[in-house]
């Protein structure tokens, strides 16, 4: 039998980058095949061809043995291939049944809206394939594990055959995550075909049936979990050895250097996002923040660089009273951030190279003296910390924005680190970029710690947290609701404190 | 499976290649920082659609395309190119008329041949302000629509300094009143600077609402406290001479200082822009205000001091107009140059130099289309059409690519950050 999918040699230019080179790739009715690669890989570009969004410059797309031309996102529909996206297209204030309908909405009398025709179908799908959800909920009210259920509703009432998942994990809990496998499990072995996009090695080992991993556009091998492990993989994705477990020794934690008591921090909508949070970092650990994405993880990290005034409560760095001081003042106090937009916080991509890494020294000596800028010492500078950095640029003098995600956090990371600090406070400070930059920017937080530097590390990547941490706050709702040493946390615990479950087994 | 050597590596896989350009690179790179084909070709096509326009407003085409349409469209021809003949000869000066004057040897008549040339300077000066002012928001991503209100409080300021103090040496007396007018222009700028710092109070709304206070302010000061004795008309005293910007020639050639003291403006905002900590900042907050934040600049200064130096450059404009040229305030000594210049910003990329070559493009055309409709009765407002064409083409670039086929760039142009209605 012919595979429900094939894409024969697809070759798609964009100017000056080959995003696909040739691919082939089969999907066969039933099976769940994941697309492991590194961002800008080409996965997202042949998935936007596949929906329709891009034109192939070369290749052929066959659907159930036949050829088929994919124009647009109406064409990839009909026939029968639907996408999760990363970010949920649903309206919060409507209903499961409303967002299930819209677009396609059935109607009774000549135009009275039939709600329940829907909903009765939605119930339909939950009990065929395990995916529990009360149409008439409002959306909004619903934890993002079941948002994301609403989704493949939505493509399974469309009747799609072919589910292309992209990066569907980046917003769950492990929990939500296992979840989500099984309801993927449920749907392969009812007929329907996944395409399962991702980065993260150990989920393709535990869910897929067969791997393909894409590199610089191009195919380098199809595979399956059992013959493959993550180290191959990983090696596949990068084209050469990768370590995957940083090496550290036990911290020696020293001097206290930041302590945060009681603080509450309000939101852009007023909301108190940080609710009562009290913590303390010694120099010389990494405490870990861990934490499902929306738990005001960013508002906190506002507060302890300045970039927002907490309502209550009291931060000190070294010391010193900063709970309403400015980002400048805290800087000053020998205080680093890796911001966790980078792109929208922590560069001016519009900017040279030379110019984001001095994007918070550029007014003193040696870059300005009597206010004049002086572009031979940032020239030098930028030179030395690129080399020292291993920053990927053709020039120093080329825009920030022309460079790869991966360098571009190293931008961030050299400006950073290569100033003498006390505190780091490091917010996702590798999502979204490849696995050897993540590799490099751990090692460098390491080393961070082991000269004595108190390091503040937010992530959303539990496995992050738990390679580097030396002691884990799990933050949920705002409140942090329990501090743990590495040594007595599992993944298993810490998962379940994200998810709002504490030990005693109630929920909070 | 591992076809490692076979894949081409990309540009920034190699090693850091860490060599410098010149000096004279890195200045050349900064002046051409986006392309600079798109506003010549922009240029090149408002002239096109321009002789369209001229060729359509010409009565011959209309009365002899009945007989012969072949004739009409050749009579377009002729009217758009007689048109245009009569523009930059009235621009720029006839050759044969400059030639004829050498001939003759009158002193009197060779300065009335070179004359459109100057003519076209100085129609350019108060451009070159405005336009540095606007480009200078831009920059911090505001967007100044209040350079002709502050223009007029610069009007204000440097003509009351230039007739009410008497005896003063002419040395300070002009630089006295044209700093008056920078300040009056600054302070213009200051207030919608503060309340979009302090409340967040849109400056495009409240530059405009400064424009018609300005205005209003305007009437009323030459109507009372400012009102010229013994004349019934609504005009200030004329000022003293030694507040008068120096001028180079015997009539009629008007030429004088301020086209200097313009150029010399333009190369200080260069510097401050470019050269100081104050510049980076300003352009910083205005490329990225969240990342300016982040990098501890203090958003809200930048934001008052961007505007009240976006002020000052338009207040020079307007003192620059009066101690230069009209010697007195009037209701209507500005055609339009604030508004003029926001569309003149944009076409020399808020780039001081581009700034100064598009002031001098526009100072051209002015100057040739007063000519135009004297000698050749095209009415003048096909310049002001010509104009909004350019600035369409430069604000869609889309059309000029698809029109001359030129490829997207690969990187993202340093286009100017604006922020928008709701925006921070």
């Amino acid at each position: 039998m012919a595979p429900i999918l094939e894409l024969k040699s697809i070759t798609k230019r964009f100017p000056g980058v080959l995003a696909n080179d040739k691919i082939s790739f089969s999907l066969e009715e039933g099976e769940i095949h994941g697309m492991l690669g590194e961002n800008g890989a080409g996965k997202t570009t042949l998935m936007n061809i596949l929906y329709g969004l891009y034109h192939p410059d070369e290749g052929e797309i066959y659907i159930r043995g036949k050829s088929v031309e994919i124009e647009s996102s109406r064409d990839a529909i009909r026939g029968g291939i639907g996408m999760v996206h990363q970010h949920f297209m649903l309206i919060p204030v409507f209903t499961v049944t409303e967002n299930v309908m819209l677009g396609d909405e059935p109607t009774k009398f000549g135009g009275i809206l039939d709600r329940e025709s829907t909903a009765a179908r939605i119930r339909d799908i939950s009990s065929t394939y395990g995916l529990e959800v009360d149409p008439g909920a409002m959306v909004s009210t619903l934890p993002v594990g079941v948002q994301q259920r609403v989704e493949i509703i939505k493509l399974l009432y469309r009747e799609a055959e072919i589910l292309i998942f992209d990066e569907p994990t980046s917003v769950l809990t492990p929990q939500e995550a296992n979840q989500l496998f099984r309801i993927m499990r449920s749907l392969a072995e009812s007929g329907k075909s996944i395409i399962f996009i991702t980065h993260k090695l150990r989920e393709v080992l535990e869910v897929a049936d067969r791997i393909t991993v894409i590199r610089d556009g191009k195919v380098i091998g199809t595979t399956s979990p059992e013959e493959a492990d993550k180290r191959k993989l990983a090696s596949m994705m990068v084209g050469r050895d990768v370590v995957l477990e940083v090496e550290k020794t036990k911290a020696k934690p020293t001097d206290l250097t930041m302590r945060v008591q009681n603080l509450k921090v309000l939101d852009d909508r007023n909301a108190l996002t940080v609710n009562g949070v009290s913590f303390e970092v010694k120099a010389g650990e990494i405490l870990g923040i861990a934490g499902v994405q929306g738990n005001g993880q960013t508002e906190l990290i506002e507060a302890l660089t300045g970039l927002r005034h907490p309502v209550e409560g009291r931060i000190e760095l070294l010391g010193t009273d900063i709970t309403r001081s400015t980002p400048r003042q805290i800087t000053e106090l020998g205080s680093a951030h890796i911001p966790e937009d980078r792109q929208r916080d922590g560069l001016v991509l519009t900017y040279p190279v030379t110019d984001n890494l001095v994007l918070n020294t550029y007014y003193i000596k040696p870059f300005t003296r009597r206010a004049v800028i002086q572009p031979e010492a940032i020239l030098e500078n930028s030179k030395d910390l690129i080399e020292a950095f291993d920053i990927r640029t053709p020039s120093p003098l080329v825009g920030l924005g022309t460079l790869s995600g991966g360098n571009q956090q190293k931008v961030i990371v050299a400006r950073e680190l290569s100033r003498p600090i006390k505190l780091l406070v490091a917010a996702q400070p590798t999502r979204g970029l490849d696995v050897g930059s993540i590799e490099y920017i751990h090692g460098r937080l390491i080393e961070k710690r082991d000269q004595g530097v108190a390091v503040v590390l937010v992530s959303t990547e539990l496995d992050e947290i738990m390679q580097l941490s030396d002691r884990i706050a799990v933050m949920y709702r705002g409140q942090v609701l329990d501090i743990v040493a590495i040594e007595d946390a599992t993944k298993e615990s810490i998962g379940l404190l994200m998810a709002g479950i504490q030990a005693e087994g109630q929920e909070t | 499976m591992t076809d490692a050597e076979k894949t081409p590596k990309k540009e920034t896989n190699e090693k850091p290649k860490v060599d410098v350009k010149s000096k004279v690179g890195i200045f050349f790179e900064e002046v051409s920082q986006s392309s600079l084909i798109i506003p010549i070709l922009a240029i090149i096509c408002g002239l096109l659609l321009g002789g369209v326009l001229i060729a359509l407003s010409t009565e011959e085409v209309y009365s002899t395309f009945a007989e012969s349409p072949l004739q009409a469209i050749g009579n377009g021809f002729k009217a758009a190119w007689e048109g245009y003949v009569t523009l930059f000869t009235g621009a720029l000066g006839s050759p044969a008329r400059i030639s004829e004057a050498i001939e003759s040897g009158d002193p009197r008549e060779i300065r009335r041949a070179i004359n459109p040339v100057f003519e076209s300077l100085v129609k350019s000066i108060p451009y070159i302000f405005a336009g540095l002012a606007v480009s200078l928001g831009f920059r911090t991503g505001l967007f100044n629509i209040g350079v002709e209100g502050q223009l007029f409080m610069g009007g204000i300021f440097s003509v009351w300094v230039g007739y009410t103090f008497k005896g003063l040496p002419a040395y300070i007396h002009f630089p006295f009143a044209f700093l008056a007018g920078a300040l009056g222009g600054a302070l213009w700028g200051f207030i919608p600077g503060l309340l979009k710092a302090l409340t967040g109070g849109h400056e495009v709304i409240n530059t405009i609402m400064m424009n018609y206070v300005a205005f209003r302010l305007t009437e009323w000061l030459l109507r009372i406290p400012m009102k010229r004795e013994g004349s019934t008309n609504p005009l200030s005293p004329i000022i003293e001479e030694s507040a008068e910007l120096p001028r180079f020639f015997e009539p009629p050639i008007r030429f004088h200082t301020g086209f200097f003291i313009a150029l010399g403006i333009a190369a200080l905002v260069y510097w401050f822009l470019f050269k100081t900590k104050w510049g980076f900042e300003l352009r910083t907050v205005g490329a990225n205000p969240h990342a300016a934040r982040y990098a501890g600049m203090n958003i809200l200064k930048n934001t008052v001091l961007a505007m009240s130096l976006s002020g000052a450059l338009a207040g020079m404009a307007g003192a620059n107009e009066l101690l230069g040229l009209n010697h007195h305030l009037s209701q209507s000594f500005s055609p339009g140059y604030g508004f003029d210049a926001i569309a003149l910003a944009l076409l020399g990329r808020n780039h001081p130099v581009g700034v100064v070559l598009s002031a001098l493009l526009f100072g051209t055309l002015r100057t040739g289309a007063t000519r135009m409709q004297a000698v050749a009765g095209i009415p003048i407002d096909i310049i002001s059409v010509m104009q909004a064409m350019i600035l369409a083409f430069i604000a869609a670039p889309a059309i000029i690519r698809t029109i001359f086929r030129l490829k997207e760039p690969k990187e993202e142009e340093p286009g100017v950050r604006v922020s928008g209605w709701g925006g921070s």
